[in-house]
C-alpha cells in the first residue's frame, strides 16, 4: 500500500472510531445521528482503501442518504421525547463496564493486529482495452459476481425489502387505527410523556 | 509501518466493541438501534478486508452487499415499530418495554 494510501486509512479509521464513539455517548439522538453519519463517511473511505468503490459508493447511498435520513425523520416526529433521561449509575459499576469491554475488545484486537499477511496487488487495466478489463471491486466485477454467483439471494434480498416496507406500513397503519379508536372510545389523559410512562411502569410492576 | 490485514480487523473488533457497549449500556432504544448499525458496518469491513487480501473474486464484497440491504430492511422496520411502539408508552426508554414480561 502506497504512503498516501495509508496515511487515508489512518486517517478515516480515526474519524470513523471518532463518530461511532460520538454516536454511542452523546446524550441527544440527533448528535448520536451526526456521530453515524460521520461514521459512515469515514467508513466509506475505508472502503476506498481496499480498492471497494461499488461499497463505498452504495454505503454513502443507502446509510448516510437513506438510513441516517430515516433516524432523523423519526426523532424529528418523536420530537423532544427522544431523549430519554440517562440514569445515574454509579462511578463504579460503569468503570468496571467499560474496563471488562475494553479487556473483551483488546483481547481479540490485538493478536488481529499482529496478525500479517503479504500485501496482494489487484491487477490494473493498464495496456488492456478497458473492454475487457474489471479492475476490482469495479461495477462490473461486482456486478457480474453478483449475477453470476448470487442471483438466487439477490432475488431474496429483493423480496426481502419488499416485505420489510409492507410489514413497516402495516405496523404504523395498524397501531395508527388501533389509537383512533380507543381515543374514540376513551379520551386519552393529557399528562405528560415521563408521567405517563412512570404510571404504566408502575402498574405492570 | 505497513498497513495489513490485520490492522483492518482490528479496526473492525474495535468497532464493533464500540457497537456494542453502546447496545449493552445505553437506554434510549433509537441509540440502540444505531449501535445495531455500527455492529453490522463493522462486519462489513472486516469482509471487505479479507476480500482485499484473496482478491481472485468478490464474495466478500457480495456478502458486504447483502448485509448493506438486509440492514437497511431492519432500520425500516425496526424505526416502524419504535414509531408504534412510541405511540403506546410515550417514551423511548427501553427498560419501560417490559409488556411481554410474564
Amino acid at each position: 500500500m502506497s504512503e498516501l494510501g495509508q496515511g487515508v486509512f489512518w486517517l478515516s479509521a480515526l474519524i470513523a472510531v471518532v463518530g461511532a464513539l460520538c454516536t454511542v455517548a452523546s446524550r441527544r439522538p440527533l448528535r448520536a445521528a451526526f456521530g453515524l453519519l460521520v461514521h459512515i463517511v469515514g467508513l466509506a473511505a475505508i472502503l476506498l482503501t481496499l480498492q471497494a468503490h461499488l461499497l463505498a459508493v452504495l454505503q454513502l447511498l443507502i446509510y448516510a442518504g437513506a438510513v441516517v435520513v430515516l433516524f432523523i425523520f423519526v426523532i424529528m416526529l418523536i420530537g423532544p421525547d427522544a431523549e430519554a433521561p440517562m440514569r445515574a449509575r454509579g462511578w463504579g459499576v460503569r468503570a468496571l463496564n467499560f474496563s471488562l469491554m475494553a479487556v473483551a475488545v483488546l483481547a481479540i484486537a490485538a493478536p488481529l493486529a499482529s496478525h500479517d499477511e503479504p500485501w496482494v496487488a489487484v491487477e490494473d487495466c493498464r495496456g488492456q482495452p478497458s473492454s475487457e478489463c474489471r479492475p476490482f471491486g469495479g461495477v462490473a466485477a461486482v456486478g457480474s459476481a453478483l449475477f453470476r454467483e448470487a442471483i438466487v439471494p439477490f432475488e431474496l434480498v429483493g423480496l426481502l425489502l419488499v416485505v420489510a416496507v409492507v410489514g413497516a406500513l402495516a405496523i404504523a397503519q395498524s397501531k395508527a387505527k388501533a389509537t383512533k379508536t380507543s381515543a374514540a372510545a376513551k379520551p386519552i389523559p393529557s399528562t405528560t410523556g415521563l408521567s405517563t410512562a412512570s404510571t404504566l411502569a408502575s402498574e405492570e410492576g | 509501518m505497513q498497513v495489513g490485514l490485520g490492522d483492518y480487523l482490528a479496526l473492525a473488533m474495535l468497532l464493533f466493541g464500540i457497537g456494542a457497549i453502546g447496545f449493552l449500556v445505553r437506554r434510549n432504544i433509537l441509540i440502540q438501534l444505531m449501535s445495531l448499525e455500527l455492529m453490522l458496518n463493522s462486519a462489513n469491513v472486516a469482509l471487505v478486508a479479507v476480500n482485499r487480501w484473496h482478491p481472485s473474486d468478490h464474495v466478500g464484497q457480495v456478502f458486504a452487499f447483502f448485509v448493506v440491504a438486509v440492514a437497511a430492511a431492519e432500520a425500516a422496520v425496526g424505526l416502524a415499530i419504535i414509531i408504534s411502539w412510541f405511540r403506546l408508552k410515550k417514551t423511548v426508554e427501553s427498560d419501560v418495554a417490559s409488556s411481554l414480561r410474564h
